[in-house]
């Protein structure tokens, strides 16, 4: 038995949600865990300590191509005779999971939220956040895209060594024009504590509130529908049933109702903190935190608390 | 095109867990996949050609096909299974898309949440595949594409076939009107039987998020105890 992780970087760093990766694998028990990362990385130790006991590192292939990159992963899928592959459900991973799992003829579950079960089974969010189901994968081979913030960390320290595998990086088919990054942010899927505003924030030029708040909890931002669709914030902070579906440790809703097409994308979130003028906002109901009040009084208080400490 | 229950639907289970309780359930056009179908009538009208809807499931989900044929699809083909997972869909729906110089998919269903049938589709059909696309333009058999990265957006060009799913922000939705639902009921839907394919997953038991133990309330004055009590709970 093997398994294959592949751990995003960026700027030449593993990202965290690569590492949950790792971990995740390690305690999989099933065998040998390599680690694969693509161009600039971290080296060995950063990831045998958490429970890799080899790393193979692919050639830099420029901008992302999915297409290429998950025929690189699939060749050495193949190459080592792993079983198992083992991707973070970020973008990247959501789009090259898929790929991987065609070209291995493997059986695929995205969104994962537990480690295989006695039964062999993984549960997986279904319904936007609104439900989980015990999904058995019934292939030889499996590829698994899991949640980020699902999973710990934990140190499993290994004997590992550097692993060489020859791939025949394809051409892909698309070509980059042009690279948009939204630089400095966190990416909300991947983001531990995210803070979000509704229509209660009465306009885009409110969201300094927000955004002060979330500079001091290094924070994402993230906002309801109707807040993104008026245009005050871009589409791609909206959370919910028909926009992100989000896990963070700490969420944390400003002038939000608390809609149920809302709550299904941020109800995983560890703990939620609801601030609403209105006592009967249905948020309230699913928050484990919340204050009664209106937000452009209780918000910069709430931010000088948290630069005070 | 995916068939799924109305975003207000509170779910529930029945069997002892095994299945989705329908019970009151109202079906639904995936809202991604309506995207879909608007942006791939654009792209006919401005190109020449038409647009198929092509879904996967039994006849529960005629009604949802008329509404995709009065938004102005041409005609719809249902494969008469049940869909039971992403790979399952792709595999039915690829001999189809073959036939086709673009397939667009939706982002993910709001069921099953895969986000994987454009993928898939890609590997079997060996298209490029683009996932989470904001804007598409084709000329000459070229599309150019927006499609969101994590931390960002970039802009892709890439000829024709090619599978993309949609993504918020595509396009707006076209509302059907009243004559296109009486032409809706004139246009063909044609139902196929379902190719054999290795079925990968089993969909056992479901289950509800845990439901909270009850909101501890601050006063509005005091912001700084919340503060104290997050930090108590090292939640931050
Ligand atoms: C098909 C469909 C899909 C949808 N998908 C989504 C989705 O993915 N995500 C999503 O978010 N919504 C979604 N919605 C919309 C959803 O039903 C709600 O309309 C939306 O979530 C409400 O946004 P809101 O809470 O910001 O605004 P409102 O419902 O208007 O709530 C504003 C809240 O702010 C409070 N407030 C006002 N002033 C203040 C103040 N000064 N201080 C503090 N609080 C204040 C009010 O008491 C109120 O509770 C969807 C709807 C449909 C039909
Ligand atoms: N049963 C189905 N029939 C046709 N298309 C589907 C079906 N299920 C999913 N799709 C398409 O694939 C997309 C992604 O679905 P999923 O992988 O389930 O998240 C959907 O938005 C649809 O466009």
């Amino acid at each position: 038995m093997a398994i294959l992780v592949f751990v995003e970087t960026q700027d030449g760093k593993y990202k965290k949600a690569g590492l949950e990766a790792v971990s995740y694998a390690a305690q999989m028990n099933a065998g040998e865990v390599t680690a694969l990362c693509i161009g600039e990385h971290e080296g060995l130790d950063a990831v045998a300590k958490i429970g890799a006991s080899s790393l193979v590192v692919l050639p830099d292939m420029g901008h992302f191509d999915a297409q290429k990159v998950s025929s690189a992963i699939s060749q050495v899928a193949s190459n080592l005779n792993v079983d198992t592959v083992v991707i973070s459900n970020s973008y990247a991973g959501k789009d090259i999971a898929p790929q991987i799992a065609g070209q291995l003829k493997a059986s695929l579950a995205t969104n994962v939220v537990s480690l295989p079960n006695a039964q062999g089974e993984v549960t997986r969010g279904v319904y936007s956040g609104k439900a989980f189901a015990q999904v058995k994968l019934n292939g030889a081979k499996k590829v698994l895209a899991i949640t980020p913030n699902s999973f710990d960390i934990l140190d499993n320290t290994q004997t590992a060594a550097m692993k060489e595998v020859d791939v025949t990086i394809s051409e892909g088919g698309v070509v980059l024009k042009e690279l948009k990054k939204v630089t400095g942010k966190i990416p909300l899927t991947e983001a531990e504590v995210v803070i979000s505003g509704g229509r209660g924030l009465k306009g885009p030029e409110n969201w300094n509130l927000v955004e002060d708040l979330a500079d001091e909890l290094n924070a994402a931002t993230a906002c309801s529908k109707p807040v993104s669709d008026m245009e005050w914030r871009p589409h791609s902070e909206h959370v919910g049933q028909t926009g992100i579906t989000i896990k963070p440790n700490l969420y944390i809703a400003i002038g939000i109702s608390g809609a149920i097409q809302h709550l299904a994308g941020v109800s995983s979130s560890k703990t939620i903190v609801v601030i609403n003028k209105d006592p009967e906002a249905p948020f309230f109901k699913a928050a484990d935190y919340g204050i009664v009040g209106d937000a452009f009084d209780v918000i910069p208080k709430l931010t000088e608390a948290l630069r005070n400490n | 095109m995916s068939v799924v229950p109305d975003t207000t639907t509170k779910i529930a289970f029945t069997d002892n867990d095994t299945k989705f309780n329908t019970d009151g359930v109202t079906f639904i056009v995936n809202p991604y996949d309506e995207l879909a179908l608007t942006k791939g009538l654009e792209i006919a009208e401005a190109n020449g050609g038409t647009v198929t809807v092509c879904h996967v499931g039994s006849s529960s989900s005629d009604a949802a096909i008329r509404k995709a044929l009065s938004i102005g699809a041409s005609e719809a083909i249902r494969i008469d299974a049940e869909p039971l997972d992403s790979q399952f869909v792709a595999s039915q729906i690829a001999p189809i898309a073959k036939e086709y110089d673009m397939v667009i998919t939706g982002r993910e269903s709001i069921d099953y949440n895969g986000g994987a049938v454009c993928g898939l589709l890609g590997a079997e059909l060996n298209w490029p595949s683009v996932n989470v696309v904001t804007e598409i333009a084709v000329a000459d058999r070229k599309a150019t594409i927006e499609h969101d990265i994590d931390g960002g957006r970039e802009e892709l060009e890439v000829n024709l076939p090619v599978v993309v799913s949609a993504q918020k922000d595509l396009c707006e939705p076209r509302i059907p009107n009243m004559k296109s639902i009486m032409q809706a009921r004139m246009k063909p839907l044609n139902v196929v039987p379902a190719i054999e394919v290795t079925q990968q997953s089993e969909y056992h038991t479901y289950d509800l998020p845990p439901a909270k133990q009850g909101v501890k309330l601050v006063d509005a004055s005091d912001p700084a105890a919340l503060v104290e009590m997050l930090k108590l709970e090292k939640i931050i």
